[in-house]
């Protein structure tokens, strides 16, 4: 059995570690709060982009004219992953959920003889992948600076992209980030970007637009910023998810700290009294003795 | 008869405006100055650098925006942009600020002729605002 003198240094540094993971769990809580209101006031914006994508994609009157970005190069062969994860740890499962997505996604490319090509939003990211798919690696960008998810950054990603696909690089984009559900639950996402996936959501009218100046010319102009706006709101959601997944890591640490603290305080209590037994023991012999 | 309509401008990271008793909203289409009353047909169109200028009960307000894609559809106006500043909010030092980067942008040379028009219908536009 570990000394007294072990046990009482034990208990000192888990509280001091309960300390750091409570503190870092309040700290969580503050920017989540403002992660999820900005994930939220962002919503409108993607929203309405796509709606008026799907309207007008459903107006265009020749297919096979229609802009690479929605239709795509009529290939895939190349795809371009796009994975965004944080740029601290210490969050929980967030970055592996994100990573094991991404990862069996990437398996089932290659089985298919495919070619494969990484973008990495984010240090962790990159460290998790880099091991395995090395020198699948075209870029590595991360946003330590920025506090907040901005759009600037997102349309420098977006830019980015584009500029790749009109190279002719990769014919199909996916990025990965997760979605933020509530606080405790985060979904990774696999969102196809480039050809633009229209299927579902269709509330789409019949209604007939006038468009100024002609649908192809306004589809070029808009499906640029559409990536810029879809890679925005993925680090919205990321930036909120990354928050809620480091606060519940930090409450289930705060909370095994205090459990581990209390079994240290029993044990400790219980060999100090065995000490005062033993050593009352030792004078009673003592004294019968005489 | 009410002659209002709803417009709603958003950015990337809010909704910046909601307006519902909106009379008139003039917008810097690609191809002109667009003035857009109740009852349009469904248009979407796309903006250059300039003023929006939104006429309600409660006055005129102006809005300086360098892009955006504008959506009319049963009355309601749906106004989408990333860079859209208040005129009234503005001081001389933002407007100088603008100014100089679109001037900047402008001078560069290996920019293509559709954004160096964009850049110069910036500086024009900036310029009228002083």
């Amino acid at each position: 059995m570990a000394s007294l003198d072990d046990l009482k240094k034990r208990i000192a540094s888990v509280k001091s570690t309960q300390k750091i993971t409570k503190a870092m769990k309040m700290v969580a809580a503050a920017k989540l709060r403002r992660a999820q209101e900005s994930a939220e006031k962002g919503r409108p914006y993607s929203e309405k982009m796509n709606n008026i994508i799907l309207n007008l994609s459903n107006g265009i009157s020749d297919i096979e004219n229609a802009p690479k970005l929605l239709s795509g190069t009529g290939d895939e062969k190349v795809h371009l992953c796009v994975v965004m994860t944080s740029d601290r740890g210490l969050c929980g499962g967030f970055n592996s959920n994100i990573i094991k997505k991404a990862k069996s996604y990437f398996a089932k490319i290659l089985d298919e003889g495919k070619e494969l090509k990484i973008i990495t939003v984010g240090s962790k990211g990159n460290d998790q992948l880099k091991r395995v798919y090395g020198e699948k690696i075209v870029e590595n960008i991360s946003f330590k600076e920025s506090k907040n998810a901005n759009y600037f950054d997102a349309d420098k990603v977006g830019k980015m992209v584009i500029e790749r696909f009109e190279a002719g690089e990769f014919d199909v984009c996916t990025i990965f980030y997760n979605q933020f559900k509530n606080v405790i639950t985060q979904i990774p996402q696999a969102q196809q970007i480039i050809p633009l996936n229209n299927e579902g959501e269709g509330n789409s009218s019949d209604e007939s637009y006038e468009f100024e100046p002609d649908e192809d010319e306004i589809l070029s102009n808009l499906l640029p910023k559409n990536i810029s706006t879809q890679i925005f709101k993925a680090m919205l959601e990321n930036s909120a998810s990354e928050q809620g997944s480091r606060m519940s890591a930090m409450d289930n640490a705060t909370r095994n700290a205090g459990e581990m603290v209390d079994k240290l305080t029993i044990e400790y209590n219980r060999s100090r009294q065995a000490a005062i037994t033993k050593e009352l023991i030792e004078i009673i012999s003592g004294a019968e003795s005489l | 008869m009410s002659e209002e309509f709803k417009v709603e401008i958003v950015n990337p990271e809010k909704s910046f405006l909601v307006k519902e008793d909106v009379s008139e909203v003039v917008v810097p289409a690609f191809e002109g100055e667009m003035g857009i009353l109740k009852d349009h047909i469904p248009i979407i169109s796309f903006l250059k650098p300039g003023i929006i200028k939104i006429s309600s009960k409660s006055g005129y307000e102006n809005y300086y925006v360098e892009d955006g894609i504008v959506e009319f559809k049963n009355n309601n106006l749906s106004i989408l942009t990333s860079t859209i500043f208040n005129v009234a909010d503005m001081d001389k030092s933002k407007q100088q600020d603008l100014l100089k980067q679109a001037e900047e942008e402008a001078n560069k040379t290996e920019i293509n002729d559709q954004s160096k028009y964009l850049a110069d219908q910036k500086v024009e536009v900036l310029k009228t605002l002083n």
